[in-house]
């Protein structure tokens, strides 16, 4: 199973700390969502498990291992945008991953398998909602309707891990209320190990099993830079009261400015 | 009334403000022309529109005494040929080497400093090592179009690759992409019509190249014809073929721009 361990991970930048002691277990099948203010890293952490940045000090580890250091298929991820490929049909989106592993020169695939591969693209599209887009280009699609084939595009792969980073950040409050329900739905079938950046406290606080948020707990205004973030809170999601998500907005406020 | 840079020209308009430039100019020649061949009627400078259709019915439609070619269409074949390989031959190593370069971090270390580097030669000086290398054949002409453009081409297009948002090509690794599969499904196909755009905009350069080269040393094309008459004051056959050459260029580039629009709308309509 997929067990992603944190031990004592640091990021920085030359003289900038960006990350620093970040100590963590997440099992597999957990759900975390990672909120926090502008430059506390969530983005750095996610591209750490992407394998597209690499841990300063300390270690990440994926089953006990290092997690390999550039991005492959056990991780997918969808990205706020730019997530899906603007010369391809929504179904040659979806088939593209079987297409890559059926012909590793050609990225082809043809007549038995091809077939098999546009069933398979056809099932996953209906799934997210998306049957009646089948031949339209991303740019023909909305906002909304793009993140859902970001998702069906990353999930045909059946990844072990799904990475989000803010994939609902520039959709509307309704759009968004369906998507939520779209990607708990997914996890749920897929059983996934999901890590989800938000910028909205309440997505966070609600959506999924667990809550951590990325805050500088030592800030010096005059060298915001001199410490990192850490995980301030790691809750169980569900099990919070109103006064709690207050407290971690008004913090997560004070750094936003200090930061900002 | 609303302000002048509000109003907007109607379909009717458009076509009637783009087309009173064209009118203009013919009238102001014609007049000028029959102002002249008033005063003289053996002025070759500003010869009548009759005057211009006989030579060219002659260039076009009449063997020539000497070679027994139909000029017209003799030159404008041997020029045609040597832009379309030179341009052509130009596309396809821009198109290898920028992708190359703008792909792999490797290969760019290697090859842009000197691409960079050769792109700052100005292609007219170094025709002459071009005539002693490749000969007065049609070779030299094509590499000097080759030369000419190919680097632009190659920088062109490296920046266009580059341009191609992280989050692709990442996507395409957590899909399970190698290398190789990231530059044929993705890279390549994101950067036709961009060579398309790059091309029609290089053709400019390449007519010069091409007619320059014509210029200096042929023995048929449309370079060639027209600084061949320049010795007789020939204005009766240059404008035509001036004009003949404007409306090729205008031809090439129409009809690049529909073949782009056509085989990738995805390209075209997402700006909209």
């Amino acid at each position: 199973m997929a067990t992603i361990e944190l031990k004592n991970l640091w990021k920085e930048y030359g003289q900038e700390v960006v990350l620093e002691r970040l100590n963590a277990r997440v099992e597999a099948g957990e759900f975390v969502t990672i909120v926090g203010a502008s430059g506390c890293g969530k983005t750095t952490f996610l591209k750490m498990l992407l394998g597209t940045e690499s841990p300063s000090r300390g270690e990440l580890l994926l089953d006990g291992k290092p997690i390999p250091a550039e991005p492959d298929e056990t991780r997918g991820i969808v990205f706020q945008r730019y997530s899906v490929l603007p010369h391809l049909t929504a179904e040659r989106n979806v088939m593209l991953a079987g297409e890559l592993a059926a012909n590793r020169f050609l990225g082809h695939a043809f007549g038995e398998q091809r077939r098999v591969l546009k069933e398979a693209a056809r099932a996953m599209l209906e799934d997210v909602g998306l049957g009646h887009a089948l031949d339209k280009y991303p740019h023909e699609l909305s906002g909304g309707m793009q993140q859902r084939l970001a998702l069906a595009q990353a999930l045909i792969k059946k990844p072990r891990i799904l990475l989000l980073d803010e994939p609902f950040g520039a959709l509307d409050p309704g759009i968004r209320k369906d998507m939520h329900a779209l990607v708990l739905k997914l996890w749920k079938e897929q059983q996934l190990t999901v890590f989800m950046i938000t910028h909205d406290l309440d997505e966070g606080f609600y959506l999924g099993t667990r809550l951590w948020v990325f805050d500088k707990d030592r800030l010096d205004l005059q060298a915001p830079g001199a410490y990192g973030a850490r995980i301030t809170y790691d809750l169980p999601v569900g099990k919070d009261d109103r006064g709690t998500l207050d407290d971690i907005a008004s913090r997560v406020d004070t750094t936003a400015r200090a930061l900002g | 009334m609303k302000k002048l840079i509000n109003r907007q020209p109607g379909t009717v308009g458009r076509w009637a403000y783009g087309l009173l430039p064209f009118v203009l100019i013919a009238i102001v020649y014609t007049m000028a022309s029959g102002a002249r061949l008033a005063d003289n009627p053996n002025d070759k400078l500003l010869p009548a529109a009759a005057t211009m259709v006989d030579s060219m019915t002659r260039m076009a439609f009449e063997p020539s005494r000497r070679t027994g070619d139909l000029l017209l269409w003799a030159d404008t074949l041997a020029s045609l040929e040597r832009l379309g390989i030179g341009v052509g031959l130009a596309a396809l190593t821009g198109l290898i080497v920028g992708i190359a370069n703008g792909t792999i971090p490797l290969v760019r270390a290697g090859l842009s400093p000197v691409i960079t580097g050769i792109s700052l030669v100005p292609p007219m000086a170094i025709l002459p090592i071009l005539f002693i290398a490749f000969g007065l054949e049609q070779l030299a002409k094509i590499m000097l179009i080759f030369i000419g453009i190919t680097p632009f081409l190659i920088r062109d297009l490296q920046q266009r690759t580059m341009e191609i948002p992280e989050e692709q090509i990442i996507k395409m690794q957590t899909l399970g992409a190698n290398t190789w599969q990231i530059i044929l499904r993705l890279v390549l196909p994101q950067i036709m019509p961009r060579l398309i755009s790059a091309v029609r905009l290089s053709l400019g350069s390449a007519w010069l190249f091409l007619i320059a080269a014509e210029a200096i040393a042929a023995t048929e094309g449309l370079g060639y014809r027209i600084f061949l008459v320049r010795r007789y004051l020939s204005m009766d056959v240059i404008l035509p073929y001036v004009l003949w050459i404007t409306l090729l260029a205008f031809l090439i580039d129409f009809a690049l721009n529909r073949y782009s629009r056509w085989r990738y709308p995805w390209f075209h309509d997402r700006n909209q």
